[in-house]
């Protein structure tokens, strides 16, 4: 007797639990689902921990002040640890499991890759937070991705070459992917620019010393910059490097280095130094009339009084693609993940941290060389040069 | 000539970091028979725990001072803890060892510190000189000067004083020394004292020039690994000759052949010296008693 009473006393729980739970999806079916899969923790945690936490901030700034269309922003997030297996795993889950309506996310380029087929066959907008150009050439119906190439960087330092009047430079690249990926991009871009390309020398990441191939640069007749496309300590080397050899034509370093931990190991070798940077570094730095002055101010502020760290470029590829995500929403009207699709396309003069985007059937990034500053340092500080053309 | 030059100096100062590792390596493995890929930690502990001194208030020299020290702690407490308790373990296991305390280091040191790249400043000046067009900087030299004295230094050790006859007798047969009443286990653990605080020096001489963070260690062993064996696995002398030449083959390679092949170039090398003379170019004079 008491067995069965047992029984039926468990079938009632379960009930209850169904019951509970039913109520419960109905209750979330009120909110939007913005799914994530970041790269939080693993060696590329330096680019995913800002971009979890621009996230999470601007979610709960968005539901306090009321939501997209009267409905609360839930936010699901995977960490993937930098691994594109875990991520692949992390978007099945958040397609079939979550069933999110878009998705803002992908840390690194191998994870963004990885991930992309499943959002396209579920025709679910996927906004990319990663580098390479593949991501968005050729164009997919549902990626896309908010932060500038790395061909974009070269071309915002062949302009500024050209403008200076220089045809002849050396290059002195990384061999790791960011340092491989922008020198390849170079050389494919560098003849539209009337510049040839006269050295063209390597190093390993955790090389500590590049004077032999910068001796060879430097006895390259007729070179009259050289550009550094790496990322790490390596450009501080080159740097140092660089001046102790006494090589005098200008250099430039990538938008790779743009961080104040440059500076402090270049030392006072990085005089001089030129590189093209994303507004937000030299927020405060920006005339009162930069259109993206208020944006980046704003969300530099903002970001260092939740976090207490300085802000980073990657939170801000965060806060673009949400904010373009959330304008698209509230443009259409919907939470239907095609709606959402159709209208982040649609994303014309949306000023975000990475510059003002304007995207089209034919380009998902929509980000013009404006959205690159060329920067200077000067006593130990970027400065901003003034626009020659 | 001027180039010639340039490639030389950067090959010797490198090569002085690798050369001292390799006498670490040699150290202890003479003593023990171990290999102990932990030694390139030894060099970012070194780095690394200056330059949070340095950073925290202390004066460069006795944060240089307190750097080795725990270098040295951390040296002994590898050998006490890791390494003596697996004595009769296989070699094979013993190396396998060292590389999981590298391993454990490196992740201790990365929370302690952090995961950013530092610098210390020059130890005199960053103004580089001139000498027949090319140019050399001031810690270099420091470097350089910096190894010889710890070779010399080491030399002296090891054949005028009691306690390094006792390394040099261990190093030759421990059963021996053991048995004429030498403490043989204080004398490894002196081994690991010493490669450490070698490994520290290096790092401390080399931070100004090529920065440093948690994770240097890895690479620096290896090369110093490679630079042992081409001198030799066991020859200190070798150790420094054969650290000396990686480094300028390096150099020369990335100048004068093609800086994407440098590394290529430096171990196709290797292998070469080590195909026709496997104990490498000063071998460890073993002699079979019968």
């Amino acid at each position: 007797m008491t067995k069965l009473y047992r029984t039926l006393l468990f079938l009632l729980a379960v009930t209850a639990c169904f019951v509970w739970a039913l109520m419960g999806s109905n209750a979330l079916a009120q909110t939007i689902k913005i799914g994530s899969s970041l790269s939080v923790t693993g060696p590329a945690s330096f680019l995913g921990a800002p971009e979890e936490k621009t996230l999470r901030l601007y979610v709960d700034k968005i539901n306090a002040s009321g939501g997209v269309l009267g409905r609360k922003l839930q936010l699901i997030i995977y960490d993937d640890g930098g691994d594109p297996n875990k991520a692949r795993t992390n978007a099945t889950r958040l397609v079939e499991q979550d069933k999110v309506a878009v998705m803002v996310g992908g840390t690194t380029t191998g994870a963004t890759l990885a991930m992309m087929p499943i959002f396209e066959d579920a025709q679910i907008p996927f906004v990319s937070l990663a580098g390479a150009i593949e991501i968005i050439d050729p164009v997919q119906k549902y990626i896309f991705k908010t932060p500038h190439t790395d061909r974009m960087a070269c071309e915002k330092i062949f302009q500024d070459m050209k403008s200076r009047g220089i045809t002849k430079i050396g290059m002195i690249a990384g061999t790791d992917a960011f340092g491989k990926s922008m020198h390849d991009q170079c050389l494919k871009v560098v003849g539209n620019y009337g510049i040839t390309v006269l050295a063209d020398e390597s190093y390993g990441a955790q090389d500590s010393d590049m004077t032999p191939q910068l001796t060879n640069i430097k006895n390259t007749a007729g070179i009259q910059a050289v550009v550094n496309p790496g990322f790490g300590q390596g450009p501080a080397i080159v740097t140092r490097n660089y001046r102790q050899l006494g090589i005098s034509v200008p250099l430039y370093e990538s938008h790779g280095v743009a961080s104040k931990s440059y500076i402090d190991l270049a030392g006072p070798a990085a005089e001089g130094v030129r590189l093209p940077a994303a507004a937000l570094l030299v927020a405060n730095q920006l005339p009162d009339n930069d259109p993206q002055k208020k944006v980046v101010v704003a969300y530099k502020t903002t970001y260092e009084k939740a976090t207490g760290e300085p802000v980073s470029t990657f939170g801000g590829h965060a806060y673009d693609g949400l904010n373009i995500v959330v304008a698209a929403i509230r443009r259409g009207g919907s939470a239907d993940p095609k709606k959402i699709r159709d209208e982040i396309e649609k994303t014309s003069h949306f000023i975000g941290t990475g510059g003002i985007v304007n995207m089209s059937p034919t380009d998902h990034l929509g980000l013009s060389l404006a959205a690159f500053r060329m920067l200077e340092i000067k006593n130990g500080d970027w400065t901003l040069v003034a626009a020659t053309h | 000539m001027a180039a010639f030059l340039q490639f030389a100096f950067s090959g010797l100062t490198v090569g002085a970091v690798y050369a001292l590792v390799a006498l670490g390596f040699t150290l202890i493995y003479n003593a023990s028979d171990v290999v102990n890929f932990a030694q390139g930690e030894f060099v970012m502990l070194g780095g690394m725990v200056t330059v949070v001194l340095l950073a925290a208030g202390v004066p460069l020299p006795l944060a240089a001072l307190i750097a080795i020290a725990v270098a040295i702690g951390v040296g002994v407490a590898l050998h006490r803890l890791a390494i003596e308790p697996a004595r009769n373990a296989s070699p094979v296991a013993l190396i396998i060892i060292t590389i999981g305390a590298s391993i454990l280091i490196r992740g201790i040191a990365q929370i302690v510190f952090d995961k950013q790249f530092h610098k210390l400043p020059a130890f005199s000046g960053d103004a580089p000189f001139e000498v027949l067009g090319a140019t050399i900087l001031p810690q270099s030299f420091w470097v350089m000067g910096g190894t010889a004295a710890i070779v010399v230094l080491l030399y002296v050790f090891l054949e005028r004083t009691i306690l390094g006859k006792a390394v040099l007798a261990t190093a030759a047969n421990r059963l021996a020394a053991h048995l004429v009443g030498i403490d043989t286990k204080l004398i490894v653990t002196l081994s690991f004292g010493i490669a450490a605080a070698i490994g520290a020096v290096a790092g401390i001489l080399v931070t100004p020039i090529t920065l440093t963070s948690y994770n240097v260690g890895t690479l620096l062993a290896l090369k110093g690994f490679a630079g042992g064996m081409l001198g030799g696995m066991g020859n200190p002398l070798g150790a420094v000759l054969g650290g000396l030449l990686l480094g300028l083959m390096e150099a020369f390679g990335a100048g004068y052949i093609s800086s994407t092949y440098k590394d290529g170039i430096a171990f196709i090398v290797i292998l070469v010296v080590l195909f026709i003379s496997p104990r490498g170019l000063l071998g460890r004079r073993s002699v079979e008693r019968v």
